[in-house]
């Protein structure tokens, strides 16, 4: 062996050295995903084209698409077409889901903005409202629900009380259980739950650009509103990008909030929600296994078309 | 002009007032609500009239309540503890080691953190019964690990990443491992970021109920969220706000107290996972 070969040798039998620790390290994590994750997923949607029943976990028949969807032929020539996706309550859960989910995430991001510049001005007792703010943030989500269903009773609640006052209702109205509002009062508590959190991911964007900017701007006299769709917004945009995506996938899969705030209404039922009935209550664990996979596969789906078509770099290397 | 900067200030100052009304007001109403009984629940207040701790007697009173407070808390701590110990290794190696297919691994990471917990909720409850664990807290321990493994990796990884690398030079200089670096090296500087992240990840454990709901059957078992969600009083029509909200109270004054304490480590913990510039 020469000298002159040992440091490329050395070199590599330390990068070797690292790379087999690499290994071992991301080996515990890997094989513990794979068990929660992975395997469970595979196996809902193994269960989606079974009849598995949720007493006979291993008795199910493979059925192919029947779950999904089924074409039948009666005798009579009349054809009947069955399974999740003919299936009006699942239609209604998705048009439920996509209109929470874009009306709460779009409420969400223009009041967390506007939140994130109050707190990006300087002003006495900036820490002290951010505190204020992180509340909402750190109470459970069931405990928020029955906070404001409370709040939003139909007989004692504080909101129709004060709306009363201020003669904007002139009766009280029952804001969970009626199908024309329930939409409405969980679109509030969600808001209300989350607005802080894209608050907090707005402001550390907000934070992130140069004061001088701003200073430049106001020698040359642009008017603020100017500024911030011109500067500010471009500037913040990818920190948006990722807390808009972070917030969707939250709404997408809301379960605990309506499953507590408004129990058995139609006009609320959102996929998680009906899957699990199908799985749990009304012991259809296929049925329901093919809901979910659908709801997996739209999510899936619509993650990909978001970073495909806003080029979100969510895994943050290409900044290194 | 000035008149102008005034109106400007006052209309600021007043968007303040009505952020920190709205974000703490639903609380303070719980809290008003949870000292009454009888038909002072059905009178609107908005202060506090009397110290009734008829409530609270009655939450804590009731066995299942507290069992479910210690059913919570032995879940959520051992769930972080175990993330965080899989976690530190997983970061290290995704953080400071260079090999084929890291940029995808994290991506899939970042995937299961995602995920709608739904979907794989039917293939988990085989799990959890195929492993005997149905309703028990090692049912939850087990599916938690869903959102709080990908969770400590991801933050953990981003905390690591901006870790002077001449540290590690130096380590491997001196003949370091790679455990060594991470245990005597890294941990010390760590422990911060370590805090952060099982805080964030123990505010999720605590919070969380589908599977809390679906993995558990008798009430003993049951966790904080689903006892509050699940208290019902003596018929359907008679909901027991003044102890739901007691109980509510009770749950969540530890949660505001830490967050208060951690503010600052939390909203860098709560911006390390995307925005990075």
């Amino acid at each position: 062996m020469t000298t002159s070969l040992t440091p490329p040798r050395r070199e590599r039998s330390l990068q070797d050295q690292r790379a087999r620790a690499a290994f071992w390290f991301l080996a515990p994590m890997l094989v513990m995903l794979f068990c929660v994750a992975a395997w469970p997923l595979f196996r809902s949607i193994y269960f989606s084209f079974t009849d598995t029943t949720l007493s006979n976990l291993y008795g199910g028949k493979w059925i192919g698409f029947d779950n999904y969807l089924s074409r039948r032929e009666l005798s009579s020539g009349r054809v009947l077409w069955r399974g999740t996706l003919v299936d009006p309550a699942w239609w209604n859960a998705f048009w439920n889901t996509v209109r929470f989910s874009v009306v709460s995430v779009t409420i969400e991001t223009i009041l967390g903005m506007l939140v994130a510049l109050v707190l990006n001005a300087e002003f006495k007792g900036r820490g002290f409202v951010r505190a204020a703010i992180l509340v909402p943030w750190a109470i459970p989500t069931i405990v928020s629900a029955k906070m404001w269903g409370w709040m939003l009773n139909d007989q004692f609640g504080i909101i129709n009380d004060i709306l009363l006052n201020l003669h904007i209702i002139d009766q009280k109205v029952a804001w969970a259980a009626n199908i024309n509002t329930a939409m409405f009062a969980v679109l509030i508590v969600d808001v209300w739950k989350t607005t802080p959190f894209m608050a907090l991911l707005c402001l550390a964007g907000l934070q992130m650009i140069p004061r001088d900017i701003y200073e430049a701007a106001k020698i040359d006299g642009v008017h603020p509103v100017r500024v911030f769709f011109k500067i500010t917004l471009p500037l913040v945009r990818p920190a948006l990008m990722v807390a808009v995506i972070f917030r969707i996938l939250d709404a997408l899969r809301i379960f605990d909030l309506i499953y507590v705030l408004t129990p058995n209404s139609d006009a609320t039922k959102t996929m998680s929600i009906i899957a699990r009935q199908n799985l749990i209550e009304f012991d259809k664990f296929a049925y329901g296994s093919a809901q979910s996979t659908l709801l997996f596969l739209i999510i899936a789906i619509f993650v990909m078309l978001y970073i495909w078509i806003g080029r979100v770099d969510l895994s943050g290397e290409s900044g290194k | 002009m000035t008149a102008m900067d005034i109106f400007k200030r006052t209309m600021f100052y007043f968007a303040v007032v009505v952020i920190v009304v709205v974000a703490v007001f639903p609380f303070y109403y719980a809290v008003i609500t949870s000292f009454k009984t009888g038909t002072a629940l059905f009178r609107v207040d908005y202060l506090i009239t009397k110290l009734d701790w008829t409530n609270y007697a009655a939450v804590l009173g009731g066995r299942n309540f507290i069992r479910s407070i210690f059913n919570s808390v032995f879940i959520a701590t051992t769930t972080v503890a175990f993330a965080l110990l899989l976690a530190v290794t997983a970061s290290y190696a995704l953080a400071r080691v260079r090999f084929r297919g890291r940029g995808l691994l994290l991506m899939v990471i970042l995937a299961v953190s995602m995920f709608p917990q739904i979907a794989v909720l039917a293939g988990l409850f085989e799990l959890v019964r195929f492993l005997g664990i149905y309703n028990t807290p090692y049912a939850m321990i087990l599916s938690y690990t869903i959102f709080t493994l990908p969770f400590t990796v991801w933050v953990l990884t981003t905390f690591m990443r901006d870790l002077p690398i001449e540290i590690e030079e130096a380590a491997i200089v001196d003949g370091a491992t790679p455990w060594v670096i991470i245990t005597k090296v890294f941990m010390p500087l760590l422990w911060p970021a370590l805090v952060t992240t099982g805080l964030l990840a123990f505010i999720g454990a605590w919070n969380e109920f589908l599977f809390a709901l679906t993995f558990t059957a008798s009430e003993t078992q049951r966790t904080v969220p689903v006892a509050i969600g699940l208290l019902s009083g003596a018929s359907q029509q008679e909901i027991p706000w003044g102890p739901i909200m007691a109980a509510s109270v009770i749950v969540t004054v530890p949660l505001i107290v830490l967050v208060l304490i951690f503010q600052r480590k939390i909203v860098a913990g709560l911006t390390a996972g995307g925005v990075k510039g």
